[in-house]
């Protein structure tokens, strides 16, 4: 697609076509604003969602119970940090950069998921992110390698494949906790407890309730809708539970013959909505650490930046 | 190899982990090597989520790795890494001071980084070029070490170049971590390094930086009876028992389980 043509109109319709014909909208083409500020926000979200979720598995680093552990689990949040990078620089490609998006972060004016505002409060929830946050991260996500934006669908292509490593050692770690000890057994079977539910609250709000769900659809930013994608997890889910030896803390829990699915049980969407004001477990914790970090490091990127200036460099290149 | 039973560690490792006769590993050396890496990448892992911009979390996080990977190698050369990791009492670890010192602001832990990796070039080089049982793990990690003083010595200049306030905190970062830097030069049995002219070269190097940064090399005291050497003889600071209680914990309170 170009720029070039003459009106709006033209434009759209240029647009419009590419969209149809599953084309990928690069920085440079002709957009509708409201496309573009979606995708800023959803990028932006998405990258303040990988930032932030650092936090409740760098809780365990250096508590992890094995060298071996510890390594991965390093490796995992530094993957975080990376995609965190990935996906400010695809948003920087329309014009917002990092630092504005920090802000609006830091401002709370900009959201993450919920999903991080929940507490890691023993090394089984480390696995139970990896196996059911990570899971149902690369359920939504692997849609988003086809999204219609060039540069956010290949930010997701390389995402997906680390996801899908971070994914395994979650089950991976779980499993060994599951067939380990009683007090193993019973740690992995407590976290999988407190994470089955919120893992389900972040494919979001039913179909029928996702404000901006249709928009997104249309523009091939989203593929899938919610409730679709939250039923694909929870059949992915039951089965690898029943592997692991660990039950899903669902009565309502069962295979439908009809529907070719599972039937769950209703999820409280008040604890969602309550969550996504502020009033999570750790929503103070996590923002506050993310400022103090922010703030406390104000006067390395003062100073990268000035030792930048005097060599003809920019800031970004003398962090780099 | 005499394992340190689950359940009841030993104060005394170094001895209990000896290697079966006939193995060609100097044990103290091993376990030198291996707990500076092990601690320092202990001490880095603790900066994520707090790095003062995202590239420096990933930057902190691979050299933490690299350290890990290099721990895991040398604590494995004479013992289970778990159990010489998890199980040693504070006394036992051979690690030099200067890498289990809090990380400090980020002026600290570049001051420290850029310490250590000069040494820990240097030291690797010297390995990788002989034929002693350590060669092949320095061959591939002096690799990994040229990068880390790189990253440290880009800071130092960055730092000491940059504002007034990055100045002041990277000289009084460098002063304050000069007393645990004559450690680094005390013979280790085994390694049969010469340490003088190890010392000659991280002096030679380590001031170019700092000079070329604008700040002063300190000249306080580094050989007073604590530092000489106290790490590597089992002598350690007080932060490091609260820094090996958090990383011991979890391991210790399930004796026997595997992870």
């Amino acid at each position: 697609m170009t720029t070039t043509a003459p009106d709006t109109r033209g434009c759209e319709a240029v647009f419009d076509a590419a969209l149809a014909a599953d084309e990928r909208i690069e920085p440079r083409d002709w957009m509708p604003d409201a496309y573009r500020a979606t995708l800023v926000r959803q990028m932006a979200q998405h990258a303040h969602s990988e930032i932030i979720g650092m936090q409740p598995e760098a809780n365990w680093i250096t508590r992890a119970p094995s060298l071996r552990r510890k390594a991965i689990l390093m490796a995992k949040v530094q993957d975080e940090a990376g995609h965190g990078l990935y996906l400010y620089s695809a948003a920087e490609t329309l014009g917002t950069g990092r630092d504005e998006l920090l802000d609006k972060l830091h401002s709370g004016r900009q959201k993450y998921s919920s999903i991080f505002n929940y507490p890691t409060l023993t090394w089984a929830d480390v696995g139970a992110i990896g196996w059911l946050v990570d899971g149902a991260a690369i359920t939504n996500q692997v849609p988003l390698c086809r999204c219609s934006y060039g540069p956010y669908a290949r930010a997701m292509v390389r995402i997906c494949k680390e996801e899908s490593f971070h994914q395994r050692q979650g089950y991976e770690l779980l499993l060994t906790l599951s067939r380990g000890t009683e007090a193993q057994h019973a740690m992995a079977q407590d976290a999988v407890n407190r994470w089955w539910w919120p893992s389900l609250m972040m494919f979001g709000p039913p179909d029928d309730e996702s404000a901006h769900s249709a928009q997104s659809m249309a523009w091939k930013i989203k593929r899938h809708s919610n409730d679709e994608l939250r039923r694909r997890f929870v059949d992915i889910c039951v089965p690898q539970a029943e592997s692991l030896g660990l039950t899903l803390p669902d009565p309502d829990l069962r295979w439908n013959e009809e529907s070719g699915h599972h039937d769950f049980g209703p999820i409280d969407w008040d604890e969602f909505h309550e969550v996504l004001r502020g009033n999570g477990p750790c929503n103070d914790q996590r923002i506050g650490q993310r400022r103090r970090a922010h703030e406390e490091g104000a006067w390395v990127r003062e100073a990268a930046a000035a030792h930048a200036r005097k060599h003809g460099g920019t800031a970004r290149e003398a962090q780099v | 190899m005499t394992t340190t039973p689950q359940g009841a560690p030993s104060a005394s490792a170094p001895e209990a982990t000896a290697p079966q006769s006939g193995s060609a590993v100097p044990v103290g050396a091993a376990l030198a090597l291996g707990d500076d890496a092990l601690v320092l990448s202990h001490r880095l892992g603790e900066w994520a989520g707090h790095a003062p911009v995202l590239e420096e979390e990933v930057a902190l996080a691979n050299i933490a790795l690299d350290l890990l990977g290099q721990a895991r190698v040398l604590l494995s050369l004479v013992g289970d890494e778990d159990e010489l990791a998890y199980l040693r009492e504070e006394r036992a670890f051979r690690n030099v001071q200067l890498v289990e010192q809090p990380n400090g602001d980020f002026a600290h832990t570049i001051a420290r980084q850029l310490y250590f990796s000069t040494y820990q070039e240097l030291l690797y080089g010297r390995l990788a070029a002989g034929d002693g049982p350590f060669a092949p793990l320095a061959r591939k990690a002096v690799k990994e070490v040229a990068y880390h003083r790189d990253h440290a010595e880009q800071w130092t200049l960055r730092l000491g170049d940059g504002t007034e306030e990055s100045h002041r905190r990277m000289q009084t970062a460098l002063t304050a971590l000069w007393r645990c830097t004559g450690e680094l030069f005390e013979p280790v049995d085994g390694l049969g390094l010469d340490t003088a002219a190890l010392h000659e070269g991280w002096l030679a190097l380590v001031s170019r930086t700092v000079e070329q940064a604008g700040l002063t090399l300190p000249t306080g005291p580094r050989s007073d009876g604590w530092s000489a050497g106290a790490g590597r003889q089992g002598i350690h600071t007080e932060p490091f028992g609260r820094m090996l209680a958090e990383m011991q914990h979890l391991h210790r309170s399930h004796p026997g389980a595997s992870w």
